[in-house]
């Protein structure tokens, strides 16, 4: 009994630790200003609210589509190219979407290279002819599909790679021919709709693409009434309706599927082989992947490039060294920790252990839809709070000032990253928890397991796959991550990303590229490790 | 068999992964110890921390100078304005922050109204800095001017045509004009500025003729309204002088900002809208004497030409030369008169902004 109850008690004490800051967020609605929220209802609430949504939705949209696609094709089949692509299609998620965004607007804007060509070749002026506007809510939403699409693929590919093959032999002797659709992709939802969940959380979060684009969402808004009117309070309720939008629509989502279980009781047996494409099909394959590849990443990376490489001085000013270890030791440190943290919190869910729990747990993820400039606030305060408390008792019984010990250290960092990036690091593994069946467990206990060797023996030789890709994904997102870092971190400690959004908001793209493009180098190694790493572990029982 | 060999790669692995997981939190905890422990060590050797509005392209070289002359290390955090003050607000009485450098005068008189300021009595910046540009009550100091002008594309607006702010919004220039969203500061102190000298209902019906007269939504920032002029999107851009500056030092950028020329706006009356960068003693300074000391060297004519040199901007110490670029875009009458107000004035303007339907 004591055992239990102290088991408990890390589950009950980790979601809670995480939820403190956006406790912080919330709490501003204890004190509202009802002047300011009645002018924003007045004028630009609804544009925002209604932006942001369609935002999330359009992009979450897109970003199953070709996630889900690629990860299809990858997992099921063998094309020119797979095996690179396999790992490739990842890039994207490497790159700030903010500086895909402004290479895209570099390029296609009215006074880039394709219109000026078009206007020098034609004779036509500015307003003679139709050309998209990239910078729109639908060119926003073009540019955060094609570089998040890689959370649904890494997700995706995972499940359809861990799919029984038996599965397609019985569709196949019933001669149905809704393979696909009534089999394969019903047993993958949950790794679908997490990865959907995953993005369409980060595009209710961004703020650079949007800010950079000109479409007023509760993002900008956000920062518009902490900047402009300096009012902090109003900006972290506005961050409050943010975070219930994401909440409403994952328990839209789990409420959909709550009596849906999928199982899998061959998981780890015999693999799917990957079925030999020929002829059209293999090349439509590869040049499908290759084109989102493109789009993603080939395409602004060799943009970056040649602006960047139009003044080679400007790889010459940059202290490398230092930045890339800052970037890689804060990124490797931040994932490991992150994806033990999702570890625990997963298990917890998985032994059911009260209904409350559940709850804390599931709520601690959605700090993935907070802007990190609030929760860096939301982590600030009560680390500096924690701080004055000690100073003020050491003052009083020791009459020494301990000053700042947590605040304005690599530790507040990295908890904000924690709070910050746990649902990245939960959806795949609670994706693969989802798919081994109860019975297994219980067969396990049966046969006198306890419940940690059942953990250690059972789980964690089925688990190694998605811990690599939380892995993947929580490095790449530490690695790129800014507004957390930009207010929290200590002094003379600089990242990659830091330095890359300094010179992009002085409006120097091409000094940008150079930073921009390194943190893409810094993550490319890792990324190609672990997703071997991945994809080994899924085929493992070959 | 082979999956039995697999399980135990495997399960090597998720070992090491449990393993470094459990090294990384010590690491963490013993390095957030470490840290601390580092900080109160080094607290007797000379040095001064900058919190710094300002990117460290643009401010670390100057402090190696600093440094260099003195012997007083420099510690640097940049950020976003707000986010800095914010973080100084939370750090409370522990806060390590020294000097503030803001690149806009609203955030110092933020700073100002949050009582996170003190005065700083020196005789080098009272005479050095002109009385407009520093705080009545010497809480904060001038360092540079930046200069808002209007830039126009000659073969399609005649600089006759022009005068004012104000004329603007005339609906002559209907769909000619392009700017960036009102969701930046330098928009927010321009309507700021109008609100000072025109009054709030006047700049209303302002903001919102001039919002009719965008060639497009607000998009981009500033370099990119002057490319938007350049390429036949629109006739006049609004854009800071040092953008211009920089974007004719640039291959890339240097043939769409060779196609707009400046124009100084009311010469007749208040003079065209400026802002200023500045810098701040913070209340909790630990190191209060090499803070004056980094204030003062901030006035120092090698640092205001460094300024003027690598940054264009207007320095505000009198007969320290501007750069040749800047030079090229003629000399001008500022409204210095309302740059106290724009602060006090900001939130006003945004609302203003928010109903004129200025994205």
């Amino acid at each position: 009994m004591m055992m239990k109850k102290r088991q408990s008690l890390l589950w009950l004490a980790l979601p809670l630790l995480l939820l403190l800051p956006m406790a912080v967020v919330f709490a501003s609605w204890l004190t509202p200003d009802w002047q300011i929220w009645q002018h924003l209802a007045q004028t630009v609430l609804g544009t925002y609210v209604l932006n942001s949504l369609l935002l999330a939705a359009g992009t979450g949209f897109f970003s199953l589509l070709l996630g889900g696609s690629l990860a299809f094709l990858v997992a099921r089949y063998q094309f020119s190219g797979r095996n690179w692509l396999s790992w490739a299609l990842v890039l994207p998620l490497a790159m700030p979407a903010y500086i895909v965004a402004y290479s895209y607007a570099g390029l296609l804007d009215a006074a880039g290279p394709l219109q000026t060509q078009l206007r020098e070749l034609t004779g036509w002026r500015y307003q003679d002819y139709w050309f998209p506007q990239i910078r729109s809510l639908f060119g926003a939403i073009l540019i955060l599909s094609l570089v998040l699409y890689p959370y649904v693929y890494l997700l995706a590919r995972q499940a359809f790679s861990q799919q029984n093959p038996a599965w397609r032999e019985a569709a196949r002797s019933l001669a149905s021919t809704g393979y696909v659709w009534k089999v394969a992709l019903p047993l993958a939802r949950p790794a679908l709709l997490g990865g959907t969940a995953l993005v369409m959380m980060e595009a209710f979060a961004d703020y650079g693409t949007v800010a950079y684009f000109g479409v007023p969402v509760l993002t900008t808004g956000i920062f518009r009434v902490w900047f402009g009117m300096g009012d902090v309070a109003a900006a972290a309720q506005l961050s409050a309706v943010l975070c219930s939008l994401a909440i409403l629509l994952v328990a839209l989502e789990l409420w959909n599927r709550r009596q849906l279980r999928y199982f899998d009781k061959s998981a780890g047996q015999r693999r799917l082989p990957r079925q030999q494409l020929a002829g059209w099909r293999n090349i439509a394959a590869s040049a499908f992947a290759l084109s989102i590849l493109s789009l993603g990443f080939l395409v602004p990376a060799v943009a970056l490039l040649v602006w960047s490489l139009e003044d080679p001085a400007l790889w010459f000013q940059l202290d490398f060294a230092a930045l890339l270890a800052n970037s890689v030791g804060l990124a490797t440190l931040s994932a490991l920790i992150i994806v033990a943290a999702a570890l625990v919190l997963v298990y917890g869910l998985r032994r059911k252990i009260s209904t409350t729990l559940q709850l804390l747990i599931r709520g601690s993820g959605f700090g993935y839809a907070i802007p990190g400039t609030v929760i860096a606030i939301g982590v600030l305060w009560p680390f500096s709070q924690v701080d004055a408390q000690l100073d003020l008792w050491a003052e009083q019984f020791f009459g020494i000032r301990t000053g700042l010990i947590l605040t304005g250290t690599i530790a507040a960092l990295v908890f904000a990253y924690l709070v910050r990036f746990i649902a990245v690091a939960m959806q795949p593994l609670e994706a693969a928890f989802n798919q081994i069946p109860p019975s297994m467990d219980q067969a396990a206990r049966s046969l006198g397991c306890n419940r940690w060797q059942l953990l250690w023996r059972v789980h964690r030789p089925l688990l190694a796959g998605p811990v690599w890709i939380a892995l993947l994904l929580v490095f790449v997102d530490v690695l790129k991550e800014l507004p957390a870092t930009l207010l929290l971190r200590p002094f003379n400690f600089d990242t990659l990303a830091v330095r890359t959004f300094e010179l992009a908001s002085d409006e120097q793209l091409a000094a940008a590229a150079v930073p921009a493009l390194t943190i893409v180098l810094a993550g490319l190694l890792p990324l190609i490790w672990l997703n071997r790493a991945a994809e080994g572990s899924s085929h493992a029982g070959h | 068999m082979e999956s039995i060999g697999g399980g135990l790669a495997l399960r090597k692995l998720s070992v090491n992964v449990l393993g470094l997981g459990v090294l990384g939190v010590i690491t963490l905890g013993v390095s957030a110890i470490g840290f601390s422990a580092l900080g109160l060590n080094t607290a007797q050797a000379a040095e001064v921390n900058v919190y710094s509005a300002r990117q460290q392209e643009l401010i670390k070289p100057l402090l190696d100078k600093f440094t260099a002359e003195t012997g007083v290390k420099v510690n640097l955090i940049t950020g976003k304005p707000d986010e800095l003050l914010t973080r100084i607000r939370q750090e409370g009485r522990n806060s390590p922050a020294d000097v503030l450098l803001s690149t806009d005068v609203g955030r110092l008189y933020r700073a100002k109204e949050l009582s996170l300021l003190q005065p700083i009595e020196s005789a080098q910046l009272t005479s050095k800095i002109p009385a407009q540009y520093r705080d009545p009550a010497n809480l904060w100091f001038g360092l540079t001017m930046r200069a808002r002008p209007i830039l126009y594309v000659p073969s399609k607006v005649q600089p006759q045509e022009l005068s004012t702010l104000e004329n603007l919004a005339d609906a002559k220039w209907r769909g000619r004009i392009c700017i960036r969203s009102s969701d930046n500061v330098y928009n927010q102190s321009m309507v700021a500025g109008l609100i000072a000298s025109l009054g709030a209902d006047a700049t209303a019906i302002w903001a919102s003729d001039f919002a009719k007269n965008f060639a497009q939504p607000p998009k981009g920032g500033d370099r990119d309204q002057i490319k938007a002029a350049a390429s036949g999107v629109c006739d006049i851009a609004i854009a800071n002088t040092y953008y211009l500056a920089a974007m004719l030092e640039d291959p890339k950028d240097k043939a769409a900002a060779g196609a707009v020329k400046v124009f100084w706006p009311n010469q007749q009356d208040r003079g065209a809208h400026v802002n200023i960068s500045g810098a701040a003693v913070l209340k909790h300074a630990p190191n209060k004497s090499q803070a004056q000391q980094l204030m003062e060297y901030m006035v120092s004519p090698q640092a205001q030409q460094w300024y003027a040199e690598v940054n264009h901007e207007y320095p505000v110490v009198a007969g320290v030369e501007t750069s040749a670029l800047l030079q090229s875009f003629g000399t001008f009458k500022a409204d210095t008169a309302s740059l106290d107000k724009l602060g006090a004035l900001n939130q006003q303007a945004l609302m203003l902004m928010d109903k004129a339907g200025w994205k």
